[in-house]
């Protein structure tokens, strides 16, 4: 297959066991098969949703689901197992002195501050979740993800982030990023697998579909759609795009399959968008942290402001808030 | 050709009509913007977003971009008279307000010598106060005199560092609509001064509640709007500044600053 490539021994040591659940053929048939998306009707439906006006009660319950669905993430160099430990304090009660507020449904961290998050959230209904597979690029070695995922696992995670190799995606290698899929969904166990399509970078609408489809295909429990490290990031119309793949998908085999929204999520009005796209596109079945997420790191406070001018009618500062 | 002007308002820089896309006829004539708690929302996030970088200019170059502004009224002198109603009464004002602008240039790096003091503490300590700027500042404007004390209340909450979300006098917006133009034209960043027109009852009582606004200069409210505002104030401990001397002093600039203490042990 690429007898020029050093690796390609090893690649053939750990794929060949699953390469096999979909031939060659039958993907090639399955990605000719996804149908192309209409682009403008696509923006201007986004558009549309984003428009819609969300108050008063229906914004509260809206609000709470957001932090119910949110993965509070620190995907930094600098992330310190200190950082983590306040972070999940900050995951499992959000607002300090306020119970009703609830908690989050993850901590999003770095493979290696994984046994951090792990130490602090045990005892709550917070998940852990880790990204792997050298996100955020997926530029490595099969061999290296696929131990970068177990390693995760056994660290303690109940949530894989991994990235698709978007150069072999690219390059009409789909085979590659399949089996990789595949590959890592086994090393997930019995963890829940989140697929980052990274949408910023795969340039149409037509291929974050089909990346879209063969995530599916190929066993993701979740699509995602950015790592946050790349410009632009999650976007409402990609999502809408993501969404429309998970609805026919689940319309073909009957799984339903989450959804992540990552990357640029800072304020309130846009997670409120996101779950009005949600909504409208996969119903009120899939407003539940089981079936979706949203990534962000700096989004829960402007979240928690949002609740707290709903409840006393006065515009908030973040002077009063945790730091996050 | 008559080119009739949009009066807008200026938010973060940049001149935009009100979201709710209301206007009201202060004086029967001109369509000027009649802002929301929304617009009111907006500026102050500005004004937050703003405030460290202009608080770390130097005291000098905060001066200096007060110079400008008092160039640029000053080259629009003409159009001011007229926004007043002409004659020599509007020609004083407008004078005023150029000499006040300059006055208060003056004063940014001068302003920590004579607030500024060093304490004598009976311990082996160098003890020192030094004023800061307090932040986001609301102005309520005073009705008369529209520009010159528009003007007075900006320039001494500027002075000092703080950034301003103003709103301009309601029977009489026009003035301070169009003195937002000469700060547009100064050098101050996007966001340090915010002017917004519109009923007051609309955006008093949001501006006086915000938890984001840390002073609230009430210049040109009402008694009993003083203390609406002064009760709203209080969830935040809002400064409320209640200056009537129509008059400029460094003492009007103080009133926009805190005070920081430090101690520095010595002689260890």
């Amino acid at each position: 297959m690429c007898p020029s490539q050093p690796n390609c021994a090893e690649r053939r040591r750990i794929i060949p066991v699953v390469a096999t659940a979909l031939s060659l053929t039958h993907l090639g048939s399955l990605m000719r098969g996804v149908r192309s998306v209409d682009e403008v009707g696509a923006d201007e439906r986004a558009a549309s949703l984003a428009k819609r006006s969300i108050k008063k009660a229906s914004k509260l319950w809206a609000l709470d689901l957001a932090v119910r669905c949110m993965d509070l993430t620190t995907l930094e160099g600098s992330d310190t197992p200190g950082k983590v430990t306040a972070l999940c304090a900050k995951g499992i009660r959000p607002k300090p002195g306020d119970a009703t507020i609830p908690s989050v449904a993850a901590i999003c961290v770095y493979p290696a501050r994984v046994a951090d998050a792990v130490a602090h959230l045990s005892g709550s209904n917070v998940r852990v979740a880790s990204v792997a597979t050298a996100f955020p690029s997926g530029q490595s070695f099969p061999s290296i993800k696929i131990a970068e995922t177990e390693e995760a696992v056994r660290a303690g995670a109940h949530e894989i982030d991994m990235v698709i190799d978007r150069g072999a995606f690219l390059s009409g290698d789909y085979q590659r990023v399949y089996d990789e899929v595949v590959a890592v969904k086994e090393a997930c166990g019995t963890a829940h697998l989140k697929v980052i399509l990274e949408t910023g970078e795969l340039g149409t609408y037509d291929a974050v579909r089909r990346a879209s489809i063969l995530a599916m295909a190929a066993g993701a429990d979740f699509i995602k759609t950015s790592t946050g490290k790349v410009q632009p990031a999650a976007t409402l119309p990609v999502s809408l795009v993501m969404m429309e793949a998970i609805r026919d998908f689940v319309r073909e085999t009957g799984r339903p399959v989450g959804f992540k929204a990552a990357g640029g999520i800072r304020t309130s009005k846009q997670a409120i968008a996101y779950l009005v796209v949600l909504y409208e596109t996969l119903g009120s079945g899939w407003m539940t942290p089981d079936l979706f997420r949203l990534g962000a790191s700096t989004l829960l406070n402007d979240v928690l402001m949002q609740i707290d001018k709903e409840r006393t009618g006065v515009y908030q500062s973040g002077d009063y808030f945790t730091i996050d | 050709m008559d080119v009739r002007k949009t009066y807008k308002l200026f938010v973060n820089g940049e001149f935009v009509r009100s979201e709710s896309g209301r206007a009201y006829r202060p004086d029967g004539s001109v369509n000027v913007p009649r802002g929301s708690r929304k617009d009111l929302r907006d500026a102050v996030r500005a004004a937050r977003t703003a405030f460290p970088a202009w608080a770390a200019r130097t005291a000098m170059n905060r001066g200096q971009i007060l110079y400008r502004a008092a160039e640029m009224l000053d080259s629009r002198g003409a159009q001011f008279i007229g926004l007043l109603g002409g004659g020599a009464k509007a020609r004083r004002e407008v004078d005023q307000a150029v000499e006040t602008l300059v006055w208060y240039a003056g004063w940014t790096d001068k302003l920590p010598q004579i607030a500024g003091t060093v304490n004598p503490v009976a311990g082996p300590y160098f003890n020192f106060t030094l004023p800061e700027p307090t932040g986001v500042v609301g102005i309520v404007a005073p009705g008369e005199p529209a520009l010159a004390g528009m003007v007075r209340r900006l320039a001494a909450a500027l002075c000092g560092g703080n950034v301003v979300v103003a709103l301009a006098p309601e029977s009489r917006p026009l003035p301070a609509l169009t003195l937002a133009e000469v700060f547009a034209t100064s050098d101050f960043p996007a966001g340090v001064v915010n002017v917004l027109s519109g009923q007051r009852r609309e955006l008093l009582p949001w501006l006086a509640a915000h938890m984001d606004v840390n002073a609230i200069d009430v210049a040109g409210c009402t008694l009993d709007e003083v203390k609406a505002a002064e009760a709203a104030a209080a969830d935040n401990v809002k400064r409320v500044i209640k200056v009537t001397a129509d008059e400029a002093s460094p003492y009007l600039i103080t009133a926009f600053m805190e005070m920081k203490t430090v101690w520095h042990p010595i002689g260890m």
